[in-house]
This record gives structure tokens, C-alpha cells and sequence, in this order.
């Protein structure tokens, strides 16, 4: 049985090493695009911060760990891929074929099409080769603009903020990390980076960049004019903002999301909505061929409607599942369960599941708990006695309960009025309800 | 044979020895803010439970760390945090359905239970022997992830 995996990012290389447990004769075949040892994404922002060095950012660290598990890794980029002969089409003219296929392909940044998108001095923050490029541009004192400031956008700041560059965040959204906070939340760490010195516009977009001197607009002559905006006039740009607004800056950065990679699947049976679509033992419409990670769409846990979660325990899960069913065996998973956690230049937040609630005729009920003076905050979202989903600000200590809680489905009984009355007793109401120790 | 922490909560006084040994045993210090165990106090109830990681064998805070920095321990079977890798990205810290990974701020790095490299200070210390340090399948049951279910014998708290 040949096994081949497209992408070695966290969910192949979990399928990889799944699979070689589940089947020590099999062959195992990890593909990478990448110039570069299997990485984690997630772990170029402490690349960026000075805090690791590249080998840091290594999903493994042992010398031979491939090797000596006999996963050949391959270098290569996956064209196209006939799925009737079972072959793949590599971008230098080579064919792979498999048995079994994974599909781990990732996801990559979207470039909004805005005008001068493409200048050298606009970059994503997503490879280490973009890494690289930005540790050479982003030096103390360089005006950067971020475009976006999701999930992702946080990450890349508080890395941009630690190399100590002067920053400004542009997000069309009407908070930060609209889609993971609540308004509150998302509020609470806005005034919070704001207060580090980051420049936040929020329910702003960006509508046209350009070489600085170009046109520029009134803003741009008058600072010239006063002699701030002079500073690395040679290479710097003119960010136009959708209300008027120009910007000077050195550096953009684009973090306005991210898109499966699912190009090389055109005409192949393989059906794509926003990502692969896949049942809950991870197999796509094709017989034989899965997908995990980033590329995968996969019912939500709490409310069934398809989503592509893009969070490394998601991607192990998916990997771990996939990677069984490849070796034959069974294992299904229920659904996804969104869970994400955010640093913001040391404000900690998290938030699981369904957040932002379930409606009062559905058995919704809630509860917030603010405490803006000590950057505290705490929601927690209920479907009868069952939590659906959590938002926090500043809780570093026994948060995963929260995600216990939630997949679980534990029924929380006289505990949920506890909770609505003081969210804070989570822990006591996990372990009085889902480890029924008192 | 590979040993696990055994807790039984109805022998625990509340006495928080268990959390200033952890805490000294790793921190060097006797501040029980700092310990990998902890005791809830069921006041209604009126119960200590001790609580801390149970090295679950799915072990979602090891697949979910991107830079391979929580391993399991060849000696104790203990998956435990390499300081010098984690990266401190709180990952681990959501994905463990158990809440026994904890991200502590000073270092920027998180901690969980490693059973102190099989000489765990919390079961030293324990004076009423709550908390023991047995063989993995003394109880016979899948290490001590049961051990709530097998303490609960007493009325439940209604808060």
C-alpha cells in the first residue's frame, strides 16, 4: 500500500507518523512545497520576535526523524492530478502515484485586489521565506501598515511590535478579530494594543497603495511639508484608506485572510465548496483520496454547517482520523470544534465553540462578565444546560475545560445557574459535572 | 512498570502541601500560585479535590504543540514541556479538554504535571496519602483518567 501525502505542515506530518503506527509495511510518501525542513506556520511570529531561530519553527526537532520512521519526504509542488490512474503531476514534469492520498495541502494568504498590491514593499507574513523578507525590511523605527488584524493579523502584530517598528493596523472589520471575539472582547483588545502604542483603524479598509510622490494625497504633502512624512522617501509608500485617509508608510503587510489550496483539484471529482469537502472519517467524494487541515471543510461540531477550521488541534485530529481510515481501520470524527487563542502584545484571550451564542427560543442563554480595569472578561454561551461556547480575556489557568465542557456535552445541571450567576467557577463546574468529583 | 499519580480525594484534608511542594519542587519557591497540582474546595460539598494532569494517552496537548516541544518521557511515560522549545503560543493550553496546561506569564512558557521525573513532590508530601504514586494499572483502570469517577462517593455539590 503506497501512501502519499500533499503537504507537510502540521496535518501531514501528524498523518505521516499516524500512518506509519498504523502500518509498518506501508509506503509513505510526504510532499512539500517548500524549500524548507517540515514547519509550523504558527511559529514564524517568535521567529519574527528574535525569540527562536528557524530550526525553532520545526515541526520536528530529532536529526533522521523521517528517515528513521521511512517517510520519504518530497520536495515538490502538485500540479494537477488524474485520479482515475491514481497519479499526481508534479511541477517539474514528474508523476507520483498512490493508493491512498492525503490531501494536507494548507491554505494561502489572500491578496485583496486592491492597486498596488503587488509593489516589492507589500508582503505577506505566511512562509519563512516571507519571514525572511520581513525580518530584513521591518527594522526599530519603520513605518509598517497591517492590512488586517483577524486571528492571524494579531499574531503577526505582536511580532511586528516586538521588533519594535511603528505600527499601524487597518481592519475592515468593526473590531478586532471579529471573527473569534465578541464585540466587547474584541473592544477590550483594541484599547489594550492602543494603549501599546499600535495605531488601530478599525471599519476601514484600505483603497489604494502607492510609491510615495506617485499622487500623493493632501495628507502625504502637508506631512511632507511639516517634515514628518520625509523620512525613507526613496522607497516608501502611500496607503489610501476607503475614507480618505493617506498614510505614509515603509512597509505593508497583508494579513486580510487566508484560502485553501485546493487549485491543483479542478476536473478531478474532488468536490471543492471553500475547502475540500469531507464525511467524518475525513474521506472527500472520491473514494480513497482525503483531506485534513487548513484545506478541509468539515461539519461544525455544534452546528453542522460546513467550516474550514484552520487551527493545528483541529489539523492533528483531522490527520489522526484521516490517517486511520487510509490504514485501513476505523475512526470517525463527530465534527469541529472551533477553539482559537490569542496573545496580543501579553493580553491573553481565548474563545471555543460557538461564541457568539444561541438565540432564547432555541434554550439560549448567557452570561458576560467584564471587568475592564484588570482586562478581564468572560462569556460563556448555553443551549439548555449544555455550554456551546466560551470567550475570555486575561484566564491563562484551566482554560481547556472550557473546550472539555463544550465537546463533551456535558450536562451541567444546577451548575449552569451557578455559572450564569458567577462564570468565573468554570473549573469547579468541570469537575463537579464532567469528572463528577464533588 | 510505568507508574501514575493516584488521587483519592476523600482521604484530602485541603492542606495545599501537595501545591507548595510542586511549586518549590519546580519554582524553587512556596507559592502555590505557581503549582502544576491544585486543590478545589467544595465548600457545600464540603470536599478538597486534588487535580492535575492524568498523561492521558491522546494526549491532545502533545499533537497540538507546533514546535514538538511537548514529548513524552521515555522513563516516566509523563509528556512533558521542553521549556527551551516552547515557544509559549498557549496552544496546548485550549486543546487540553482536561484544563491541566497552564501558560505562566513571568516565563512566557506554559507548564503541566511531568511527575517530576518519576519522584513526584506532590505524593511526598501528601500527609493523609490522597495522593499516591502507583503502578499505571494498580487500579486497573486506564491510569488515573477514572480516578473522579471512583472518588465519587460522596453527595453531590449543588453550589
Amino acid at each position: 500500500m503506497k501512501h502519499v501525502i500533499i503537504g507537510n505542515g502540521p496535518a501531514g506530518v501528524v498523518a505521516a507518523e499516524a500512518l506509519r503506527k498504523a502500518d509498518a509495511a506501508a509506503e509513505i510518501v510526504l510532499i512539500g512545497a517548500e524549500p524548507e525542513p517540515a514547519y509550523s506556520r504558527m511559529a514564524i511570529p517568535y521567529l519574527l520576535e528574535g525569540n527562536i531561530d528557524e530550526s525553532g519553527t520545526w515541526l520536528r526537532k530529532t536529526e533522521g526523524h523521517f528517515a528513521r520512521l521511512r517517510i520519504r519526504e518530497l520536495q515538490a509542488r502538485v500540479v494537477s492530478m488524474n485520479t482515475t490512474q491514481r497519479k499526481l503531476l508534479l511541477a517539474d514534469g514528474q508523476f507520483e502515484t498512490y493508493d491512498r492520498l492525503l490531501i494536507a495541502s494548507g491554505s494561502h494568504p489572500v491578496r485583496p485586489s486592491i492597486p498596488g498590491i503587488d509593489l516589492p514593499q507589500v508582503q505577506t507574513c505566511w512562509t519563512l521565506a516571507d519571514a525572511r523578507a520581513i525580518a530584513s525590511l521591518a527594522k526599530p523605527g519603520t513605518r509598517v501598515l497591517q492590512l488586517g488584524a483577524g486571528f492571524i493579523g494579531c499574531i503577526i502584530m505582536e511580532a511586528l511590535a516586538a521588533r519594535g517598528v511603528e505600527l499601524t493596523v487597518v481592519e475592515m472589520g468593526d473590531r478586532m478579530v471579529p471573527r473569534m471575539m465578541t464585540p466587547k472582547a474584541g473592544g477590550m483588545i483594541k484599547q489594550w494594543v492602543e494603549s501599546k502604542g499600535v495605531r488601530v483603524l478599525t471599519g476601514k479598509g484600505v483603497q489604494r497603495i502607492a510609491p510615495a510622490g506617485a499622487n500623493p494625497g493632501l495628507l502625504d504633502r502637508l506631512a511632507q511639508a511639516v517634515g514628518v512624512g520625509a523620512k525613507s522617501e526613496a522607497s516608501g509608500l502611500t496607503v489610501t484608506l476607503s475614507d480618505g485617509e493617506a498614510l505614509g508608510c515603509d512597509l505593508v503587510i497583508v494579513a486580510a485572510g487566508v484560502a485553501p489550496n485546493v487549485g491543483f483539484l479542478e476536473n478531478t471529482g474532488v468536490q471543492v465548496a471553500k475547502g475540500v469537502l469531507v464525511d467524518s472519517r475525513m474521506q472527500t467524494t472520491v473514494a480513497g483520496i482525503y483531506a485534513a487541515g487548513d484545506v478541509a471543510e468539515a461539519p461544525d461540531l455544534l452546528t453542522g454547517a460546513h467550516l474550514v477550521a484552520a487551527i493545528q488541534p483541529n489539523a492533528a485530529d483531522q490527520a489522526r482520523v484521516a490517517a486511520l481510515n487510509m490504514a485501513g481501520r476505523e475512526a470517525q470524527l463527530p465534527g469541529v470544534l472551533a477553539i482559537n487563542v490569542l496573545d496580543t502584545l501579553g493580553l491573553v484571550s481565548t474563545s471555543f465553540g460557538q461564541w457568539w451564542g444561541e438565540t432564547a427560543q432555541n434554550g439560549g442563554a448567557g452570561t458576560e462578565l467584564v471587568d475592564s480595569a484588570n482586562h478581564r472578561y468572560l462569556s460563556l454561551q448555553f443551549k439548555d444546560d449544555v455550554l456551546i461556547g466560551a470567550t475570555s480575556i486575561g484566564h491563562t489557568e484551566h482554560v481547556g475545560v472550557l473546550r472539555g465542557l463544550i465537546q463533551t456535552r456535558t450536562r451541567l445541571g444546577s451548575w449552569k445557574d451557578a455559572l450564569l450567576k458567577d462564570p468565573n467557577c468554570y473549573m469547579a463546574a468541570y469537575l463537579a459535572s464532567a469528572q463528577r468529583a464533588a | 512498570m510505568q507508574k501514575s499519580l493516584h488521587i483519592d480525594a476523600n482521604k484530602c484534608t485541603g492542606c495545599l502541601q501537595c501545591e507548595m511542594a510542586c511549586s518549590y519542587e519546580n519554582h524553587g519557591v512556596f507559592n502555590i500560585s505557581k503549582s502544576r497540582i491544585k486543590v478545589f474546595n467544595f465548600e457545600h460539598a464540603g470536599r478538597k479535590v486534588p487535580y492535575t494532569c492524568t498523561q492521558c494517552s491522546e494526549a491532545w496537548c502533545m499533537t497540538a504543540c507546533p514546535v514538538d516541544a511537548i514529548r513524552i518521557d521515555a522513563g516516566t511515560g509523563a509528556k512533558a514541556v521542553h521549556e527551551d522549545i516552547c515557544v509559549g503560543c498557549k496552544v496546548c493550553t485550549i486543546a487540553c479538554p482536561f484544563g491541566t496546561v497552564n501558560y505562566i506569564a513571568e516565563t512566557g512558557k506554559v507548564q503541566k504535571c511531568d511527575l517530576c521525573g518519576g519522584e513526584p513532590a506532590c505524593a511526598d508530601a501528601c500527609p493523609t496519602g490522597a495522593i499516591t504514586y502507583v503502578d499505571a494499572d494498580w487500579t486497573g483502570l486506564d491510569k488515573m483518567r477514572a480516578w473522579a469517577g471512583k472518588t465519587d462517593t460522596q453527595p453531590r455539590a449543588t453550589a
